[in-house]
């Protein structure tokens, strides 16, 4: 048989984020390129999203679940769907590391939902192993701390109906009986608490551009 | 408040139940504004992700990803076993979903969920059953594309890249249990990626095999079938 898979990917010597010189083959590919290549059955350009997305996603879906191994389950059924629909994928219209964490989440949601061992108490803060893990990159710490900055500005009723139904799988009904307000109320506070978040995440956006770079 | 731009944000947060996900996704298929105020609250809410904390994930996890990934490249006929493939099914149906939200699949879909949804059985029902958390998929041979079966036993078919039925012609979906074939809907084929429901259910012993047939479909199969499940 001959085999034309450009990369070989060895498994267990996987090099540090923080390497200063990352010999990998697809490094310097965007991450939409490299969905191009999973969609050719590029293993190499699968590995590297995972490298650039996989712990991002592990900790959303621990989040949400707060469970390691549905956490981990979560994580692979997402990679695995991005594997067999990368061909659908078009750039245009998203970001593919959004492409890849809306289907983490959709899955965790759906796993959490399902396992009625349903979240304690999702209103926690993030867990403490979140902030300054060695394994981060720079690029991701000051994106974290952006997010969260711009959270904390949103009016706390928007904030907690966001963090609830983000972190927490609540659906907006479930919601409405949680906090004891009309689905109206709920519907309106996740609107506004989107749009405004956009609008900081947007603001800092062009505030930032000047002073970083993305590694 | 218009009450789809409420429902785009509950949707981008994935707060919706199954039934409002889907009547939502339905709008969706239909909706071009909807599909782009979607696309810029993913954005949103990816921004959230990257603000989950949370733990590293354990570095065997990397490897059991890329194993499973290459245990199912293309052209390989899949050596798991079916009870491994529920989980594997219903996330390749969100994925689809998600193409879908994203207007990905383009007008061949959209023109096939408007035939659809006039026709008897409906896109409502094939995305339902494809979208089913609980759904396993079975692979076919000799044609790039699965069927869906839900707990229930309702079937999709899910087929991607099949050249149009010649004129006069029409495929003919089948239900073969003993040898037996029950019909099981019609469909034209072309367009990139092609989703039907079945107009009956499949048990776990039976297979769904495909013919090309006359316009207007028979009874009972003429030929060999072009393709079936494994």
């Amino acid at each position: 048989m001959i085999v034309c898979a450009p990369t070989v990917v060895a498994f267990g010597a996987r090099p540090k984020r923080t390497a200063p010189m990352r010999i990998r083959d697809h490094a310097h590919l965007s991450d939409e390129a490299l969905v191009a290549l999973v969609a050719r059955s590029d293993e190499g350009a699968l590995a590297e999203l995972y490298d650039r997305v996989g712990g991002i996603a592990y900790g959303l879906a621990y989040r949400v679940l707060r469970d390691e191994s549905l956490a981990e389950d979560a994580v692979q059924e997402a990679f695995l769907g991005l594997w067999r629909a990368a061909a659908t994928f078009i750039p245009e219209r998203a970001k593919a590391s959004t492409w890849i964490l809306t289907l983490v989440h959709r899955r965790a949601v759906d796993l959490v939902r399902r396992e009625e061992r349903r979240r304690s108490e999702p209103l926690d803060e993030a867990p403490e192993a979140s902030t300054g893990s060695a394994e981060d990159s720079a690029w991701l710490q000051f994106e974290r701390e952006r997010v969260q900055s711009a959270l904390r500005e949103l009016p706390d009723q928007q904030r907690e109906a966001l963090e609830l139904a983000y972190y927490g799988g609540f659906t907006q009904s479930e919601l409405a009986e949680r906090l004891g307000q009309p689905l109206g109320t709920i519907k309106s506070r996740m609107f506004s608490g989107l749009s405004r978040l956009r609008e900081l995440l947007d603001d800092r956006a062009e505030r930032d551009a000047w002073t970083t770079t993305s590694s | 408040m218009d009450d789809h731009l409420e429902l785009t944000a509950a949707y981008a947060l994935d707060a919706l139940d199954a039934r409002e996900r889907e009547r939502y996704e339905a709008h969706l298929a239909t909706c071009e504004r909807c599909r782009e105020e979607l696309a810029s609250f993913w954005t949103v809410s990816g921004a959230l992700a990257h603000a989950a904390g949370g733990p590293a994930p354990a570095p065997a996890l990397r490897g059991r990803i890329l194993a499973q990934a290459r245990s199912e490249r293309p052209n390989v006929v899949p050596l798991r076993p079916r009870w491994a493939l529920p989980a594997a099914a219903s996330v390749a149906a969100v994925a689809a979903m998600l193409a879908l939200g994203l207007g990905l699949w383009g007008t061949s879909l959209s023109r096939e969920l408007d035939r659809e949804r006039s026709a008897r059985a409906g896109a409502g029902e094939a995305l339902e059953i494809v979208s089913d958390p609980g759904a396993h998929t079975v692979a076919f041979r000799g044609a790039e594309g699965h069927i869906v079966v839900s707990e229930t036993g309702k079937a999709a078919v899910v087929l991607s890249g099949l050249d149009p039925a010649p004129e006069g012609k029409t495929y003919e979906l089948w239900v073969v249990e003993n040898d037996v074939f029950r019909p099981a809907g019609l469909f034209e084929g072309g367009g990139a990626r092609f989703v039907q429901a079945l107009s009956r259910p499949v048990s776990d012993d039976a297979k769904v095999a495909v013919t090309l047939e006359k316009e207007g479909g028979v009874d009972a199969p003429t030929g060999p079938p072009l393709f079936e499940t494994i």
